[in-house]
């Protein structure tokens, strides 16, 4: 007989099909890989030799680490989503679509009607080794992260664009002490919806759906949260049991096809898939760490002498200080004796929930403490930092930074550059004259710091000490590049492919991570730049590996203490011991033994930012509550009432829709409240007003809203402000008015301080892609001309043509009128702004308050994009005034860069402002995906250090977790609050 | 060097550096660029197009520009600092040449992206000259005196003219290499024409060209066509698209790929639409309209003569591609490649080419709208429309992007293929199939419970 063979090699397993003559099933196999992708196969193979011994066999190899085995072993190779709608087309003709999720890739494919296949982006995760990676955070493995998803009771947004962004909302949240059962429910939440606007990219999911992909068949919870996004009914969801095998069964279809002359017997196959792998390579090699083993000795010997002086806690009475640093993944203790010596210490992982590591810890402190000694001060740094204050009344919480800070400055009080590289994020600041200068934090975009290198040392089947001791001596490290951890995964995949061993790839993840740190988020172009007195810590520079790539890269030794780890916590100790009171709030034995702690889910009503809540209650009847924003969240009343021009625009946007608006009858005119009709709202309001038509706008933007729109979006890496409009345009739809009005403009106002006026491409023709891709716009007249408001004139013509066929009975003079109209309305607008901005840069001298100069875009004022970091900074005391209150102020100056956006022409303007104005700093707003920011950025930061100033720089996505932002804030307030303490002393 | 408001100080580009100074130019369209090297050596420059394509490229662009910013950018300055880095010039007798578009997305910044790179790099003594249309950078301008300018033109239509041709010969050649063997000799003759009387006659050179090319003995087997759309630089660049076109030719296939020429034409265009759109008469709009009935009357010549000659597929007229945008979006979309891209994929399809690469750079915002953003508009009304949008970034591997493009291939084979595919697409019902396959489990248990 003649038997078909299906080998699937995917990222981490591989799968096996074997189908006799009948197209019956003799032999089917699953299982993982570790990268040893060639040796698994043959061995795999060999173990089959009874059965296929006697046959004639057909073989084709797929899968997306497959196409090396198939070239080397001359084997046929089948593309892996061609081999998959071929299974399916046999197996089950009338399907219509097709998800797939794999090990690393996400697949949709559309059968009914046109075909269409797609798989994920390069910058995607949303997939097998994703909910591994998210189980690994959560510390369950993936079936126990399943059923803890079967009983949630709450869904958090998570961002659902990539792994590392999902972590870094996943993370606080923890923190937080959210239920891991919603969380659990909520990351298979974010899958499904990568896949909506990750995959189908404007298509919907309906009919019926086949799911594949070992995750999809063995996750219930994960079917369960597709099931009901996608409002599917039982009978039109296909969960089959052999969903894991599909890839391989179709590739062996395909062998099927293949010609007599392919057929080959089982010593023949078995031969072939021997051969030596070709050494064509396109893996790129990197230096070793070290060129011998002296060099290793050298090394070790150096770091290893950076002790930190420890005292034995059982001879020990007296004083004592408590540093606790609640990190992201871990939690570090420090106990300091009165000479700042170390009595005790710990570091543990806390598997995403502190509290009881911390009550265990403090409990066994007290112990050891017994009567000699007293905790006469406590502090807490890291993301749990509130909640450890509210849970165990530390005496002071105090930022990362600044205790980090502390504790480098203890060491060596020349430190001018702390570089912290933790298990999610970079943190690291430049010292000048004692203060510090600038902060630089990863973007979400690329903190896979040092829990990547761990799971993927889990993936490869290592503990991360054994896995980061290979790297040391590995001859050809891999060039992994430089981008985000999903990127690097398929870097690892080609270099594995290419036959790099564990040793390689260890040393080039080493690399990998410091290059990112250096060239992604410090940006440096050399080790002069950072400094000379270098310290760096965190958990991730114990990995030699990476300590030695980081003295590499840069040419220069540098400190790691052997508490590396511990340098946050100690730094809070210091402070404690600093700025410690007569007596000490932290919690005493007695109530330690009674302490307890639940956490309930909750929403907040208090605004439109609809903050999801955690609700900690404690033994005592006490309550603190996390996940606000602002203060309103947690209980006090609308703080302080600072000016807020981010606040102020907002409102005065919404409230631009003339009175008697509603009585107006002519023509219902919808206009989507996004983009640039954040500034030229008012223009058009009255624009219409005065043709007697009634504007109806469409709602404020949220993340149902968001939703609504979610499954037309066709390209999943525009910025999230472009699309929340897909969700803005449905809702006018459903509002059923008679024209939907969303012109595109190239060009904005020409404010007189740039050499041209353009808008961004996005901004410019969003409304192109609209018309595109958001079908029920078919069901309204959509008007998105191209138009111009720079020419009155001009403008007056075009749009009286644009419009007739929508009012028939329109006149040339009633435009005029209207026209004249809108633009009074828009000058209005713009003094309106300018004058708000001066009231509140009055108000904050008189009152002495300090400033945020906000570099954003009008559309930036959204509570939903901004996700409240306005509120945020009011609340940390900060007046914020807007870069378009003050642009028009400086006039037209040359830049290094070509002023050609009016937005960001503003940007550079106001940061002129910025630099010549006392307790004044800019923060400038980024939405994850703008281009043009990679220009503004950099010139807006020249201009800023060269004035001596600060530059802060928030990145801001569909994520809705402020925790990043916030450390920056907090430090940005310390910095420049230990600026005006070295000015006037 | 900064001046005392921290502006750069640029370097100016003097008359005498004509003489001293070799110009650098980055390697985008291998064809063109040496056919353009040769106006400028004809009037007086020194130039060097780089060939470079080593990792340390990339590495270098990524120190000295941020690192969102666009890939072809990234490429470009790092292929510059990498040269001067490299010791092959002499630093003070070296010059760089950008194009800048003057439009409304990032390109038009690359100019001074590489400026602050150089300084970065403190090489910001080199002087930067920017070849544009949109008089930017008047100081910092490449001259293009109407001489030269019109030689410049020619260099475009003939390397368009053999860049069409060759993609028609060198799949199908017998003899590997002849078909770049004749490039390059008619890349020679031009050049030793360039300036005399017989360079001009262009008709006389399209009839040769295409007897010679006519010539190289081929396999006519049935080739997969496949379109390649993207951003400008990485539609062509092999550095920038891993050298997509000889990949896809060696996965058999025979690549279709529009010419400078339209890209030109798509901008002289622009200028003559924003008349309508903005009301923006004057010199720049008649200086277009001009430029535009000239430059279509020479695409037409060439059309003429390939059709004439009658073996090879002649470029689609630039007329007939301003209508393919019709219906998907408007003339106004400007930025970037526009509304070309749109037109772009259409006029291929149209053309019969249903398998067609749109190749972007990573987070590109043009692209946003006119490729990705149309694709579904042109799937609904071209079932048979076979389209990858490929990503392109210093991080992508390129096994993920081949992956994709062998996905597209395949299904283009299959499409070829589709008529013999209903007797072989036989299969056992997905409910028997498991069942079948379960019970080959039980009876496997037995076996080994037994």
């Amino acid at each position: 007989m003649s038997y078909r063979i299906g080998i699937d090699v995917g990222s981490t397993t591989l799968k096996t099909v074997v189908l006799d003559d009948r197209g019956h099933i003799v032999e089917k196999s699953y299982q993982r890989h570790f990268s040893k992708v060639r040796e698994m196969t043959l061995r795999h193979l060999a173990s089959l030799e009874p059965l296929l011994r006697e046959h004639s066999l057909k073989v084709a190899v797929t899968g997306s680490a497959g196409l090396g085995i198939a070239r080397d072993s001359e084997l046929e190779f089948v593309q892996e989503v061609f081999a998959t709608a071929g299974a399916v087309r046999r197996t089950a003709p009338d399907t219509d679509v097709v998800i797939e999720l794999g090990g690393e890739d996400a697949k949709i494919i559309f059968l009914g009607g046109t075909l269409e296949e797609r798989m994920n982006g390069t910058c995607a995760g949303g997939t097998g080794a994703f909910i591994d990676q998210m189980a690994t955070l959560l510390d369950v493995t993936p079936n126990q992260l399943d059923e803890m998803s079967l009983r949630a009771k709450k869904i958090y947004p998570i961002a659902s664009r990539c792994g590392v962004f999902a972590k870094s909302d996943i993370q606080p949240l923890l923190n937080q002490g959210a239920r891991k059962e919603d969380i659990a429910a909520s990351i298979f939440q974010a899958v499904v919806d990568q896949t909506i606007t990750g995959l189908a990219q404007g298509r919907k999911i309906e009919g019926k759906v086949l799911f594949l992909g070992g995750p999809l068949s063995f996750l219930k919870g994960l079917q369960l949260r597709f099931l009901q996004t996608l409002g599917l009914e039982e009978e039109h969801a296909v969960f089959p049991g052999l969903a894991p095998y599909f890839v391989a069964l179709g590739s062996a279809y395909y062998a099927g096809n293949l010609s007599h002359q392919a057929a080959i017997s089982y010593r023949q196959l078995m031969e072939q898939l021997q051969r030596e792998p070709a050494k064509t390579s396109a893996t790129h090699c990197l230096p070793s760490l070290f060129e011998s083993q002296e060099d290793y000795i050298d090394f070790k010997a150096r770091h290893d002498a950076r002790t930190v002086e420890h005292r034995e806690m059982a001879s020990y009475s007296g004083r004592a200080f408590l540093g606790i640093d609640a990190g992201s993944t871990t939690t570090k203790l420090v106990l300091l004796d009165d000479e700042a010596r170390i009595l005790y210490s710990h570091y543990v992982n806390n598997g995403g929930n502190p509290i009881p590591v911390i009550l265990e810890q403090l409990k066994l402190i007290y112990h050891l403490c017994g009567d000699r000694i007293t905790i006469d001060a406590s502090a807490v740094t890291g993301y749990g930092e509130e909640l450890m204050k509210a849970a165990f009344g530390v005496d002071f919480g105090l930022v990362e930074t600044v205790a980090h800070y502390t504790a480098a400055r203890h060491f060596d009080p020349l430190v001018d550059f702390i570089i912290d590289i933790g298990g999610q994020d970079i943190k690291c600041f430049t010292v000048r004259d004692g203060a510090v200068d600038s902060i630089i934090l990863n973007e979400a975009c690329s903190s896979g710091c040092g829990s990547f290198i761990e799971t993927f040392a889990k993936s490869l089947g290592y503990d991360i000490a054994e896995f980061s001791k290979l790297a040391l001596f590995s001859k050809n490290p891999v060039d992994l590049g430089t981008r985000c951890t999903v990127f690097m995964n398929s870097s690892v995949k080609q270099a594995q492919k290419d036959g790099a061993t564990v040793e390689d790839i260890s040393a080039g993840l080493a690399i990998s991570v410091i290059k990112n740190a250096l060239y992604k988020v410090i940006r440096a172009r050399s080790a002069e730049e950072l400094g000379e007195h270098i310290v760096v810590q965190g958990g991730t520079f114990l990995n030699n590996a990476v300590l030695r790539s980081f003295e590499q890269e840069l040419g220069r030794n540098v400190i790691r203490l052997s508490i590396s780890e511990l340098m946050g916590a100690y730094g809070a100790a210091l402070y404690a011991m600093e700025n410690g009171r007569e007596t000490s709030s932290l919690i005493n034995r007695k109530e330690l033994a009674a302490f307890s702690h639940k956490a309930v889910a909750a929403t907040c009503h208090k605004c439109t930012n609809r903050c999801p809540l955690t609700v900690n209650t404690f033994a005592d009847g006490r309550r603190f509550i996390s996940g606000n924003k602002c203060e309103r969240g947690a209980g006090a009343d609308e703080a302080g009432n600072l000016p807020n021009l981010m606040g102020y625009k907002y409102r005065r946007i919404l409230d631009s829709i003339p009175e008697g608006n509603e009585e107006k009858t002519r023509l219902r005119v919808g206009i989507p409240l996004v983009l640039n009709q954040y500034e030229n709202l008012p223009f058009w309001a009255a624009f219409f007003h005065a043709l007697d038509c009634r504007v109806v706008l469409s709602g404020q933007s949220s993340r149902s809203l968001y939703m609504k729109g979610q499954h037309t979006i066709p390209s999943d890496t525009v910025c999230y402000p472009a699309k929340l409009a897909h969700g803005h345009m449905e809702e006018l739809v459903e509002q059923g008015v008679d024209t939907i009005f969303y012109p595109c403009m190239t060009y904005n106002f020409d404010e007189g301080i740039s050499d041209n006026c353009y808008n961004c491409p996005v901004v410019a023709y969003y409304p192109e892609s609209i018309a595109a891709n958001v079908e029920s716009v078919a069901n309204t007249r959509f008007l998105y001309p191209h138009l111009s408001l720079g020419d009155e004139k001009f403008f007056v013509g075009r749009i009286y043509t644009i419009l007739r066929d929508a009012i028939p009975d329109l006149k040339k003079s009633e435009v005029v009128r209207a026209s004249k109209a809108a633009y009074a309305a828009y000058a209005d607008y713009r003094q309106d702004v300018i004058a708000a901005g001066q009231t509140a840069l009055a108000y904050a001298r008189e009152q002495d308050k300090k400033v945020i100069m906000m570099a954003c875009r009008p559309y930036h004022v959204d509570p939903e994009i901004n996700h409240g970091i306005d509120k945020l900074l009011t609340s940390l005391g900060f007046v914020i005034v807007t870069d378009d209150c003050v642009a028009h102020l400086e006039g037209k100056h040359p830049y290094n860069v070509l002023n050609q956006w009016t937005y960001h022409a503003r940007m550079y303007n106001a940061a002129r402002f910025t630099v010549e104005h006392p307790h004044m700093e800019m923060v400038q707003l980024i939405s994850f995906g703008c281009g043009l920011d990679a220009v503004t950025s950099d010139e807006i930061k020249d201009i800023l250090r060269r004035g001596g100033k600060l530059y802060t720089q928030l990145k801001i996505d569909e994520i809705n977790n402020l925790g990043a932002v916030k450390i920056r804030l907090r430090s940005l307030l310390a910095a420049m609050e230990e600026r005006e303490v070295t000015v006037h002393a | 060097m900064r001046d005392n408001n921290g502006l750069m100080v640029k370097p100016l580009f003097t008359e005498e550096m004509k003489k001293t100074h070799t110009i650098l130019i980055p390697d985008m369209l291998t064809f063109h660029f040496e056919l353009m090297k040769g106006v400028f050596i004809q009037h007086g420059y020194k130039v060097e197009v780089l060939k470079t394509k080593h990792k340390g490229i990339v590495d270098e662009g990524l120190q000295s520009v941020h690192n969102d910013t666009c890939y072809p950018a990234l490429l470009v300055i790092g292929q510059f600092i990498d040269a001067l880095k490299s010791g092959r010039y002499d630093l003070d007798r070296t010059a760089l040449l950008i194009s800048q578009t003057g439009g409304g997305c990032r390109a038009s910044n690359y100019i001074f992206l590489l400026r602050k790179a150089l300084e970065k790099n403190g090489l910001s003594h080199i002087p930067v000259l920017s070849l544009n249309f949109s008089g930017l950078e008047k100081e910092h301008s490449m001259p293009l005196p109407p001489k030269m300018l019109v030689k410049l033109v020619y260099a475009v239509l003939y390397s368009d003219f053999i860049m069409g041709i060759y993609n028609q010969c060198v799949p199908y050649e017998k003899n590997p290499g002849e078909s770049m063997a004749l490039v390059e000799a008619w890349n020679n003759r031009l050049l030793e024409q360039m300036g005399g009387p017989l360079f001009v006659r262009l008709g006389h050179n399209y009839k040769a060209i295409l007897d010679d090319f006519a010539a190289i003995p081929r396999d006519k087997t049935d080739k997969i066509k496949v379109g390649i759309v993207g951003e400008i630089y990485l539609k062509y660049s092999p550095l920038g698209n891993n050298d997509l076109e000889n990949y896809l030719i060696s996965e058999g296939a025979e690549v279709v790929n529009s010419g400078l020429l339209d890209f030109l034409m798509y901008c002289v265009y622009n200028s003559i639409h924003d008349k309508k759109l903005y009301g923006w008469g004057g010199m720049r709009y008649h200086v277009s309209r001009f430029a535009m009935w000239y430059l279509k009357g020479r695409q037409r010549g060439m059309i003429k003569a390939i059709r004439g000659h009658g073996t090879f597929e002649p470029p689609a007229d630039f007329a007939s591609v301003i209508d393919m945008a019709t219906g998907y979006l408007d003339h106004g979309v400007k930025m970037g490649e526009g509304w070309l891209l749109t037109a772009e994929m259409i006029e291929l399809i149209h053309s019969g080419v249903n398998n067609i690469v749109s190749a972007q750079p990573f987070g590109c915002l043009p692209n946003h709208i006119v490729a990705k953003g149309m694709i579904r508009k042109i799937k609904d009304n071209f079932p048979e429309a076979n389209i990858v949008a490929v990503d392109y970034d210093p991080g992508a591997s390129r096994i993920n992007q081949e992956n994709r493009i062998k996905l597209m291939l395949a299904n283009a084979h299959l499409s070829q293929s589709l008529e013999g595919l209903a007797q072989r697409e036989e299969g056992i019902p997905l409910d028997a199939l498991e069942a079948q396959a379960k019970r080959e489990e039980d009876s496997e248990l037995e076996v080994s419970t037994a």
